[in-house]
């Protein structure tokens, strides 16, 4: 299960690869390796959101069965930067239900590049670190039709999967196609207990299409389309009816010959995320309420690669315009009452221009120094003036816009020698405040049950970052261990206002976005391998963080230890894992943030897989048990402890040809 | 020669066409008298048509500002030079009474347009209506129209009348907003006191607290609400209004005199949701 680890590829580990062994200049582009990545999974057809908390600097908020909020290195969405390829895309939903990691499928994923920190700074402003999920690119070495189909079923909430890839390969012409469709009835924690509003319907489509030409040219276009109908969300008051994404670009790449340019690519791109929360289906609704939101975003990135000697050099100039409505319109159960209506994001734009450099200088075959600085400006405006009137009630002053100067910059320093391999960083950033958090109004957050009004007025969020890496591999035997700290200035969050009365029926209270002088973070995370035989191969993770603000209270999502551990069989065509993993107490929980103990868990999963030809066909089928033992339980991040799936069998089929 | 004549037959024409607009141009002033104003009725008596206006070309229980022109039957001109006052007065099975009202003034900028505001505390009925007599002196000379006026009941509650502590009875009148937004409003209230049957003065130095609510929606109130003061220069109340959305408002009043004591309402705490005196909007 751990295998992925690698292929997630803290970046750090890469870079040091990179810098060791400088690359050969290409003067052709090369078309990335179809991955295939996913085939590499014990559960084929995982969702991309269990994939992705397999990694020590990733964690997953829970909201529901579907579409999970990633958090890197403790820090969620406004802290993050999250890519597809390279695209930014803001999510519709003031409740993030609609996280960017929802739009794209496994079977459709060739690598998910997590940066931890400023390293994370190359498509925008970050804090904690960023994600940019790469999609699947054919080769243009089997040239061809190439189709699969993926299918699935889980026993637990019944999710019925199938999807198909199908590819299309001339000397100089490519188009990729992926479709998945996903259907899941409400799942069942441990005890066989129903989770009401777990269930979840979604499909998506993705294609790519390029045209190399003069053999270092090439043009790209691509699009994904995803659509999810009838999502619940067991842990909020709404469900989602409706969450529809279209994604958009147009890439233009080239490989100069004979230049100091490896590669220099242009890319423009539109995305646009309608996302409307349905209570209608609800038991108990104080009073109905309708709350679309609409996200559309216009950007384009630039990027050189280069090298000069020994420095290896990139620069990416990229931007975006985004605009950022959400409304809010709840009906009195008085039917001649007129309607109540507000705007939670009042037409919100965001307007983004950054340059990041990058240098890594190889200082000898065995260490490098890396060096990056971005600079960027951030531009908000409310369009709307119902909006900005709205928010003038808190803030009198207000102007109707605002622009903010965010810098950056990291020293990293890689030495690997022999096997035995270490790392530092030293890294300064800022970012400015969210949507929400600059712009919201009445944005009820069901888990500590207050509601939100933000601030236009905030200072940016400074980080001061330090990580060490400390790493040995031999053949057999491979160790890594990660660390890195923030301490973050003007921390952003919400504080309560006592005088202010809740708009929400049932909330405690009403809290403003304020800056905490500071709050400080720390992770650190160890990955073991072991080939113990031929056949034989352990694996161990182990993770640990710690979150605390200048007056010592605990941060909220901060992960207590967990760990997990597998043994994996493989001979010829079959392989086989166990797995545990679990959560030792949490005992820094905060109740401020409206968090309290979760007890330890543990749990065991069970896979198996078996590849094998018939003619020409390639079939590769998995089957594993999750939650053996049908533990009840749920994690940290959780939201309101809604509990984890339990038993649950699952059958992925994959059929190549 | 041709083109010379063909210039001054052109420049002849367009003369012609400017004296005729410069005949136009009492007519469009006299439009501009009445920008955003609507006719409720006309009261006539021998000498003169009195017209009277309002945004909406209606009245309706609460404060009502009221503009009017006079009308010389024999001339057809609007008079410029008028001295006005007005009376209206309830006429109810058993007695009358009058309400709070101001004095009419030349509305500034106009010509032949006249203002003031009365404040109706109760509507009309099928056995009880208001009317309304004009007093005016042109020229030395006075004049005097009376007629029914129909007053209907306001949709929301716009206007309240209660004895205070002291024994006094009051009257509080919600002027503005009028179109209330989601923003913070300013709000303006008369207050009055019934000092007779006939005579509803402005009453000094007092303070309005508001408290506003929406009942529909948990009783939940709004941020930075201003209670309201009395100005100097117009005499009526004023404060601001957050509304944080659209809807159904109750806002929430309490009296106090000029000491700080709470002649009438309640503060609101979970157990009593609504004060005793309160206005509505609803947008």
């Amino acid at each position: 299960m751990l295998q992925c680890i690698a292929a997630i590829s803290l970046s750090a580990q890469e870079q040091s690869k990179d810098t060791v062994v400088p690359k050969i200049l290409n003067e052709v582009i090369v078309i990335g390796k179809k991955a295939q990545l996913y085939q590499k999974q014990p559960k084929l057809l995982a969702t991309i959101d269990e994939y992705l908390q397999q990694s020590g600097k990733v964690e997953m908020i829970k909201r529901g069965g579907y579409a999970w909020e990633p958090i890197i290195n403790s820090m969620a969405t406004e802290r993050t930067v999250i890519t597809i390829d390279g695209m930014r895309i803001f999510g519709a939903c003031t409740d993030k239900m609609d996280p960017i990691t929802s739009y794209v499928e496994i079977s459709n994923l060739s690598e998910a590049i997590i940066k931890s920190g400023q390293q994370g700074g190359c498509h925008g402003a970050t804090i904690g670190g960023a994600i940019d999920l790469k999609r699947n690119r054919s080769k243009f070495a089997d040239l061809g039709w190439e189709t699969a189909v993926n299918t699935g079923f889980e026993t637990n909430s019944k999710q019925k999967i199938i999807g198909t890839t199908i590819n299309y390969v001339d000397s100089s012409f490519y188009v990729d196609t992926d479709f998945m469709y996903r259907d899941a009835e409400n799942y069942s924690s441990g005890n066989n207990q129903e989770v009401l509003f777990s269930q979840f319907k979604k499909f998506n489509v993705s294609t790519t299409s390029g045209f190399i030409f003069n053999k270092n040219k090439l043009i790209e276009a691509s699009l994904i389309y995803d659509k999810a109908t009838d999502v619940g969300y067991p842990a909020l008051p709404m469900d989602v009816s409706l969450a529809e994404a279209l994604i958009t670009s147009l890439k233009f790449e080239y490989a100069p010959k004979l230049s100091k340019i490896e590669n220099w690519e242009t890319k423009i791109y539109y995305n646009t995320v309608t996302h409307r929360m349905d209570d209608t289906k609800r038991p108990l609704v104080a009073i109905h309420m309708d709350m679309p939101g609409w996200s559309d975003t216009y950007g384009f990135y630039s990027k050189v690669k280069g090298v000069f000697k020994n420095h290896h050099f990139m620069a990416d100039l990229n931007s975006f315009y985004n605009r950022s409505i959400a409304e809010m319109t709840m009906y009195p159960n008085n039917p001649n009452e007129n309607v109540m209506f507000m705007f939670t994001w009042p037409d919100v734009r965001t307007s983004y221009g950054g340059l990041f450099l990058e240098d890594n200088v190889v200082l000898n075959p065995y260490s490098s120094l890396k060096f990056s600085a971005s600079l960027a400006n951030h531009f908000n405006k409310v369009a709307n003036q119902l909006g900005l009137e709205s928010l003038q009630i808190f803030y009198p002053n207000m102007k109707e816009s605002k622009n903010r100067i965010l810098k950056s910059v990291s020293s990293n320093y890689f030495h690997n020698k022999n096997g035995f391999e270490y790392g530092f960083g030293l890294a300064y950033g800022e970012r400015a405040s969210s949507v929400s958090e600059g712009y919201g109004f009445y944005l009820f957050n069901s888990f500590d049950r207050f509601d939100y009004i933000g601030n236009p007025e905030l200072k940016n969020e400074k980080s001061v970052e330090g990580n060490v890496s400390l790493g040995y591999a031999t053949k057999k035997l491979s160790a890594k261990i990660t660390s890195s700290y923030f301490h973050i200035s003007d921390f952003i969050v919400g504080k309560p206002d006592p005088t202010l009365i809740p708009m929400t029926i049932g909330a405690s209270g009403v809290k403003i976005y304020t800056a905490l002088e500071y709050a400080t973070i720390f992770n650190t995370d160890l990955n073991i391998e072991y080939q113990i035989t031929a056949n034989f191969k352990g694996k161990g993770q182990l993770v640990y963080n710690y979150g605390k603000d200048f007056e010592k209270r605990n941060l909220p999502f901060i992960s207590p230890l967990r760990y997990s551990a597998s043994l994996n069989y493989k001979v010829n065509k079959f392989s086989a894992e166990i797995m545990v993993q679990g959560n030792a107490v949490q005992t820094q929980f905060s109740p401020f943030y409206g968090e309290d103990r979760t007890p330890d868990y543990a749990i065991l999963n069970l896979a198996s897989g078996y590849s094998f030809g018939i003619e020409k066909s390639k079939w590769n089928i998995r089957v594993g048990i999750e939650n053996i033992l049908d533990t009840n339980y749920s994690t940290f991040s959780d939201w309101n402890n809604i509990p984890r799936k339990g038993r649950n069998f699952f059958l992925n089929i994959n059929f190549a040809y | 020669m041709k083109f010379p004549l063909k210039n001054i037959i052109a420049v002849m024409a367009m003369a012609l066409a400017f004296s005729s607009c410069s005949n136009d141009e009492n007519p469009s002033i006299m439009a501009n008298e009445l920008e955003g104003l609507n006719k409720i009725q006309e009261i006539t008596n021998d000498t003169h048509i009195v017209e009277l206006y309002s945004p909406t070309g209606t009245l309706q229980q609460g404060h009502n500002t009221i503009s009017l022109r006079i009308k010389n039957k024999t001339t057809n001109e609007y008079e410029k030079n008028a001295t006005i006052t007005w009376a209206p007065l309830m006429q109810m099975t058993t007695m009358s009474h009058a309400c709070p009202f101001s004095a009419v003034t030349k509305t500034t900028g106009k010509e032949t347009l006249y203002n003031g505001y009365i404040v109706f505390q109760m509507a009309e009925n099928t056995m009880e209506h208001w009317t309304l007599t004009i007093n005016y002196t042109i020229n030395g000379i006075a004049y005097t129209a009376n007629n029914q006026i129909s007053v209907p009941a306001s949709a929301k509650k716009r206007v309240t009348t209660f004895i205070g502590t002291d024994g006094t009875k009051y009257l509080l009148a919600l002027i503005d907003p009028t179109n209330p937004k989601v923003a913070t409003n300013e709000m303006t209230v008369g207050v009055f006191k019934m000092q007779s049957m006939m005579v509803f003065p402005v009453v000094d130095n007092f303070k309005v607290k508001i408290d506003p609510r929406m009942p529909s929606m948990g009783n939940h109130g709004s941020p930075n609400n201003v209670d309201l003061t009395q100005s100097v220069s117009d005499k009526l109340y004023h404060g601001k209004l957050s509304l944080t959305m659209t809807g159904y408002w109750k806002i929430n009043l309490q009296l106090l005199n000029a000491a700080g004591e709470v002649l009438k309402g309640e503060a609101i705490t979970d157990a009593v949701p609504t004060s005793s005196i309160y206005f509505e909007v609803e947008f």
